[in-house]
């Protein structure tokens, strides 16, 4: 890639889980840690959306958190533009301003205290960029950018469903004019036809104001819509990287095979299913070698022994040792 | 409505469901009526807040008060149960119809190991020896996938995975060889790869024993693949029913349509989502005449008057929609 908005590279996050001081001393433990992301890297291109997907505590939201710089990396660097994001060594405003996130819960993330104007406008009062007039304008003319009424500015919160408060949620991410939006989990609150308008509205926007997208996600057929690209993680780890539509025509990861078959669809293409096997390891004691190997039905000796590192495929990349033994396609 | 030479294993007709509250009575439920034939899985969709979970309530007499069935009837092979009392009725229920929840945990007794649970429910139900019922648990277990079933029985629920769990529910649920199962989002709570396994063990199982599975869930995807038939809900009503596969290709009801088209598929490309305006109407804004009126594309004059009832179209279809109506369209009505 020439020059990407976003590079991540060998990031990992690491969290202590162990017991308070007293029991471990009385209990002889050791320190517990939980990686809950290691040694990541991808890239993200202007104008793209690249999604990750995995299974719940594969560490997606782990990696908006730090790429937002909302939660420092253990290790591993985050370049937006070329200048490092890191949660411990402060972020410039000038950068700051330069990209946003949007979260899961429409509940939890706006202040029921505030007015909707006020929620939006608040990027604008935290960066300085208008003076308090114009901000309420701007407050009201985004509302109508996202589908409500300029009159819902006086309104709070709670008089909105979920679908509206991701709306609100969205105009606010859209305030201080950003390039880069980090979305996790973003219509997973709602329901189908709800999450139908919120995706249709995140690729408006996309297009109206050239915006890049990290999309977080658990629904395949939801990353699948939307992206360029697709990261797919499993236990903390990138295991394929491909092309949007490319990584459902031919996955090369076993897991990520795995979670294509395991997939029920609406469109009863009436493919048969492989039995999926077992269920995600705990990630305090990840399994050696391939974290996938237990469940893995191509596993052989190396992967109970040895991290796969990320080797090219057609449409990307996939950590696997048996992709070496096969003639690429 | 259903084949005249079978008798439905389940009937609801006109379910009405109150909730009384300070802001007035709330219509959670507002004249239901379907029909879950033995053996058959009965899939039950709708958006959050539809009437899914409190339909699946009302069969098993667990709607909470000061909540109640206002008026309609509840038929198990032909016998009415809404009218049974809390003791006829617990009989009823782990005996006839077996329970899946969400939540593995609200269904296990997290201070009895899974073979006390078991053993006690078999029994409960069946005249056998405990080491008859014991056998059988653990034959059962064995069923639904618990590896090392024999071992695994004397451990307790939280020795258990989520997955495990759940599938230890199953066992549970089917135990007393019930003539129905309610399975209420049994894998919302559980990750994606694992989601697949359990539908299918409940589906296998069920099939094997010949039980009916009401199977309620907010995941269109599920029901493609697993139900036989689909009943939609919006806002306490039954919008359609039918074949699955006729629901999902070409819905009659326009929220279905809306709501089939506004999924994203693993396969198909779109490049636009089908988008309905709005959002369901909460239980204390319905509008007059059709639930959907406000939202819908295809309304015209009596949608915003008077509410349609389910009419029956050909191929074992049921709708609740004006476009239908025999005097719109010029069919005769069925008598
Ligand atoms: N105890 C109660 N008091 C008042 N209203 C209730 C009560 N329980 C449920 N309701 C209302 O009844 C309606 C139907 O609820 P139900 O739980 O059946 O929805 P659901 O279709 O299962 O939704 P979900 O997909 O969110 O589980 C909702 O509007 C709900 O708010
Ligand atoms: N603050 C924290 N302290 C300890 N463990 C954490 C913390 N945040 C996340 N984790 C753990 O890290 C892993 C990845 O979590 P997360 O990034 O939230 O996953 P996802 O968003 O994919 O569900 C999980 O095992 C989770 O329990
Ligand atoms: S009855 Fe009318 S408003 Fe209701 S779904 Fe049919 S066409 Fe639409
Ligand atoms: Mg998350
Ligand atoms: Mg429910």
């Amino acid at each position: 890639m020439p020059d990407p908005l976003v590079k991540i590279e060998g990031l990992t996050r690491r969290f202590d889980v162990s017991k308070p001081w007293l029991n471990r001393v009385i209990e002889r433990d050791d320190k517990q840690f939980l990686t809950a992301n290691a040694d990541v890297s991808f890239e993200i291109a202007k104008g793209e959306t690249f999604a990750l997907v995995g299974e719940s505590g594969s560490g997606k939201s782990t990696i908006a958190k730090m790429v937002v710089g909302l939660l420092p990396p253990s290790a591993g660097t985050i370049r937006f533009d070329g200048q490092r994001i890191d949660a411990s060594l402060g972020i410039p405003r000038s950068l700051r301003r330069r990209f946003q996130m949007i979260f899961q819960d429409p509940f939890a993330s706006l202040n029921p205290r505030w007015r909707v104007g006020e929620i939006i406008s608040e990027p604008i009062r935290t960066f300085g960029l208008m003076n308090a007039t114009d901000a309420r304008a701007e407050a009201a003319r985004l509302l109508e950018v996202v589908g409500l009424s300029a009159s819902d500015v006086t309104k709070y919160p709670h008089e909105f469903s979920g679908g509206q408060r991701q709306r609100i949620a969205i105009a606010r991410a859209l305030s201080s004019k950003p390039e880069f939006i980090v979305c996790d989990e973003p219509t997973s609150a709602l329901d189908v036809s709800v999450q139908a308008q919120i995706l249709n509205l995140m690729r408006d926007l996309q297009d109206e104001f050239g915006l890049t997208y990290l999309l977080i996600s658990h629904d395949l057929s939801v990353v699948r819509h939307m992206a360029t690209r697709i990261g797919v993680l499993y236990l903390g780890r990138l295991v394929e990287v491909a092309q949007g539509k490319r990584l459902f025509a031919e996955p090369q990861h076993p897991y990520t095979r795995m979670l294509l078959d395991a997939v029920p669809d609406l469109a009863l293409s009436g493919r048969r299913r492989r039995p999926v096997e077992g269920e995600i390891p705990n990630p305090i004691s990840p399994p050696s070698g391939c974290a996938f190997h237990p469940r893995c039905p191509l596993a052989f000796d190396r992967c109970r022994t040895e991290i796969p590192q990320p080797r090219p495929t057609p449409a990307g990349q996939a950590a696997c040792h048996a992709l070496d033994d096969m003639v690429p396609a | 409505m259903t084949d005249a030479k079978t008798e439905p294993l389940l009937s609801v007709r006109d379910l009405v469901v109150e909730f009384p509250t300070r802001r007035g009575v709330l219509r959670a439920l507002d004249r239901v009526s379907f029909d879950i034939m033995p053996g058959e899985v009965l899939g039950m969709v709708g958006e959050s807040g539809a009437g899914k979970s409190i339909t699946g309530a009302s069969i098993i007499g667990l709607i909470e008060p000061p909540g109640r069935i206002a008026s309609g009837e509840i038929r198990l092979k032909g016998e009415r149960i809404d009218t049974l009392g809390p003791e006829a009725m617990r009989r009823v229920r782990g005996r006839r119809i077996g329970m899946v929840f969400q939540d593995p945990l609200t269904s296990l007794n997290p201070l009895y190991t899974v073979a006390q649970q078991l053993t006690e429910t078999i029994r409960t139900h069946i005249d056998i020896s405990k080491g008859e019922a014991r056998k059988r648990a653990i034959a059962l277990l064995d069923r639904v996938g618990i590896p090392a079933a024999a071992r695994r029985i004397d451990d307790y629920p939280h020795h258990f995975s989520g997955g495990m769990r759940q599938r230890v529910v199953i066992a549970l649920a089917l135990c007393a060889e019930p003539e129905l199962v309610i399975a209420d989002e049994p894998t919302t709570a559980l990750d994606v790869s694992v989601q697949s396994q359990i539908i299918e063990v409940l589906k296998d199982i069920c099939a094997e024993r010949g039980a009916a599975v009401m199977l309620i869930t907010h995941d269109m995807g599920v029901i493609a693949e697993t139900a036989d038939r689909v009943a939609v809900l919006y806002a306490g009503r039954m919008a359609e029913i039918g074949p699955v596969r006729d629901v999902i290709t070409e819905a009659l009801h326009p929220y279905t349509a809306g709501l089939m088209g506004s999924i994203p598929t693993l396969t198909q490309e779109t490049d636009r989502l089908v988008q309905i305006p709005g959002a369901m109407p909460r239980l204390h804004a319905i509008p007059q005449g059709c639930a959907f009126n406000p939202r819908c594309e295809r309304a015209f004059a009596p949608c915003r008057e008077t509410r349609p009832d389910l009419i029956s179209r050909e191929g074992g279809r049921d709708v609740a929609c004006w476009l239908y109506d025999p005097a719109r369209t010029g069919e005769l009505r069925d008598a």
